[in-house]
């Protein structure tokens, strides 16, 4: 190729390039900054007040903190189906110890210590059975421990969590100055500083980076000298932590252990993640855009109960959405391969 | 070059079965420092296999590697890395949603220690690539380029100046200009002499007689598994090489008619 080829080839290239990584990047909070101001013109007097506004972010806390575990694994080129059944199983046994008697400081850490046992279980059973897919060891455990939940509860819910153990899941800041009901929900605090320090730990942190790498070319990483097999171990581990995370939410919210809890959650989390633009494939995606794909269903959720639409056609946008979603990642895609 | 010290490498009697099949059949290689080595064979002479075991990838079934004049044991790529031997694998083996100065430094990156945790130094990653880009005289547009981004040529420049940017002191190069487009064999082709030049030994693996005729200062050929012939580039010639990967020894341009 010529010297002035490729000058030319840069110059077609770069406006197109250049629109294409900030779709990429930024198109997502378009659609959440798009959706409040449909939803502030709508309702103007319920949507844009600080008590709905909180209300969402303690409507997505749940869900924030399951896909953020997904993202990791999504990242890898995985998936793990496991995480609503992880959820409840963290949520009943913490529920149990706690009424049980155990003091809430040690409660607290049943949460995700139960999740990273079970993160474990499936990370062993990909790297060690080396199970084709983690479809596969993820779909195994979201049946098995959802009947270990069922088993350990007899299938009845446990309730009366102690208010200790509520309070990262149902605790308030008050915020006197917004007004006298104004408060900030701790849930929110633990997701906003779970998802920087998720940010941090992939963008900056070796580990992070060999994770990317796995996700991109496996092969690749293991040449590199990179235990692969130890980083997918990590990286189930992770998804089970932030399940055990959510199980403290969905405790504090609730104050109950139910053993059908967070049936689907897994789903909600994985359409979180391809809303914000991570690929399926592996190796492409955002901390930051997993939590703007987060706001998407949540905003979603809360505008089209404001605005009384019944429950059925959240589902049915949600499902539209995703497919949207990726459809615009493939005609990005197609973009970038014809420049 | 070849005969004026001791070898760096030394492989001895190298077996490695794969069930039933045996791959290799007590193969001996050696190689001197500064030294590029031509590895030829027919597709299944167990070259890749021998290349894998030499860079941690398999372990031999039986055999001794000597390096640098010490025995050596290398179970996994980092082993061999730790020792400076580095390869440049035919599929690349780079990730492609990574930056060219992170797959440069992947597995090995530069960074600070903050709080007992390493943290990537970004800043140094891509100072210390565009340098050795720079050394290698390898043309990027720039660091942060991804590698999927980029032509098959400036893969494979990657590629090496991953391979080259820890003073590796052994290179394997597996087929690397198999995938490349004409004008940028030649390049690749430079890359290597310029690897020799500053005393890097190279090994590598090639179908192209005109690769193999062009940098090489040693040619041995392997056959089912077995050491077949070898020889110093200015003592033989394409015809008797190409008769060497067939099997068949005392080649003569007749009999190699219908490969050329």
């Amino acid at each position: 190729m010529t010297v002035s080829e490729e000058t030319l080839l840069d110059e077609l290239e770069t406006p197109a390039a250049r629109r294409m990584r900030l779709i990429e990047r930024y198109g997502v909070f378009a659609v959440v900054v798009l959706m409040m101001i449909v939803l502030s013109i709508l309702e103007p007097d319920i949507f844009p007040t600080t008590q709905n506004l909180t209300n969402v972010l303690r409507q997505v806390a749940m869900n924030a903190l399951l896909a953020l575990g997904l993202y990791i694994v999504i990242m890898t080129a995985g998936i793990d189906l496991s995480v609503g059944s992880i959820m409840a199983l963290a949520t009943m046994l913490l529920a149990m110890a706690d009424t049980g008697g155990l003091p809430w400081p040690l409660a607290l850490f049943i949460g995700p210590l139960v999740g990273i046992a079970c993160g474990a279980v499936n990370g062993l059973g990909l790297t060690v059975l080396r199970l084709p897919h983690p479809f596969i060891m993820t779909l195994g455990t979201l049946y098995s421990i959802r009947g270990i939940t069922n088993l350990v509860s007899g299938g009845r819910p446990v309730s009366g969590v102690s208010p200790e153990v509520r309070f990262l899941g149902s605790g308030e800041i008050p915020l006197p100055f917004l007004g006298e009901y104004a408060s900030f929900p701790v849930s929110a605090i633990v997701v906003l500083v779970c998802y920087g320090g998720v940010a941090y730990f992939i963008n900056k942190v070796p580990l992070g980076r060999h994770i990317v790498a796995v996700g991109g070319n496996p092969q690749a990483a293991r040449v590199s000298g990179i235990n692969v097999d130890r980083v997918l171990l990590i990286v189930y581990c992770l998804s089970g932590f932030f399940a055990g995370l959510a199980a403290l939410m969905m405790a504090g919210r609730t104050g109950a252990g139910f053993p059908n809890a967070g049936i689907g959650a897994e789903l909600d989390a994985i359409a979180a993640v391809i809303i914000g633009g991570a690929s399926f494939f592996g190796g492409r995606g955002t901390v930051l855009g997993v939590f703007a794909g987060v706001l998407v269903m949540g905003l979603l959720r809360n505008g089209l109960n404001l605005m009384d639409v019944s429950a059925f056609w959240q589902q049915t946008m949600i499902g539209m959405i995703v497919v949207g979603a990726v459809y615009v990642d493939v005609l990005r895609r197609r973009a970038g391969a014809a420049s | 070059m070849t005969g004026a010290n001791s070898p760096l490498l030394e492989m001895r009697g190298i077996t490695k079965r794969f069930g039933a099949i045996t791959a290799l059949d007590h193969v001996d290689l050696w190689l001197y420092p500064g030294e590029v080595l031509g590895v030829v064979g027919d597709n299944g002479a167990g070259k890749s296999t021998l290349m894998k075991v030499l860079s941690g990838l398999y372990a031999a079934s039986v055999g001794d590697i000597v390096f640098d004049g010490r025995p050596v044991h290398l179970n996994s790529p980092r082993d061999a890395q730790d020792i400076g031997i580095e390869m440049v694998y035919q599929d690349l083996a780079l990730a492609g949603n990574l930056p060219v100065h992170e797959n440069i430094y992947l597995g090995r990156e530069p960074g600070r220690q903050r709080l007992g945790f390493k943290i990537v130094d970004r800043k140094l990653s891509r100072k210390m690539a565009k340098e050795h880009l720079d050394r290698l005289h390898i043309n990027v547009k720039s660091v942060d380029q991804k590698v999927e981004e980029l032509s098959g040529g400036q893969a494979q420049a990657v590629a090496i100046a991953r391979a080259t940017a820890f003073d590796a002191r052994l290179v394997i190069m597996d087929e690397p200009t198999a995938a490349l487009a004409i004008k940028e064999v030649g390049k690749v082709l430079e890359l290597i002499k310029r690897l020799r030049d500053h005393g890097t030994s190279v090994i590598l693996i090639s179908h192209r007689m005109d690769d193999v005729f062009f940098v090489c200062d040693r040619v041995m050929a392997l056959f089912h598994g077995r050491n077949f012939e070898e020889s110093e580039i200015a003592s033989t010639s394409r015809n008797e090489v190409i008769g060497w990967i067939m099997g068949t020894k005392g080649h003569t341009e007749a009999l190699a008619h219908d490969r050329l």
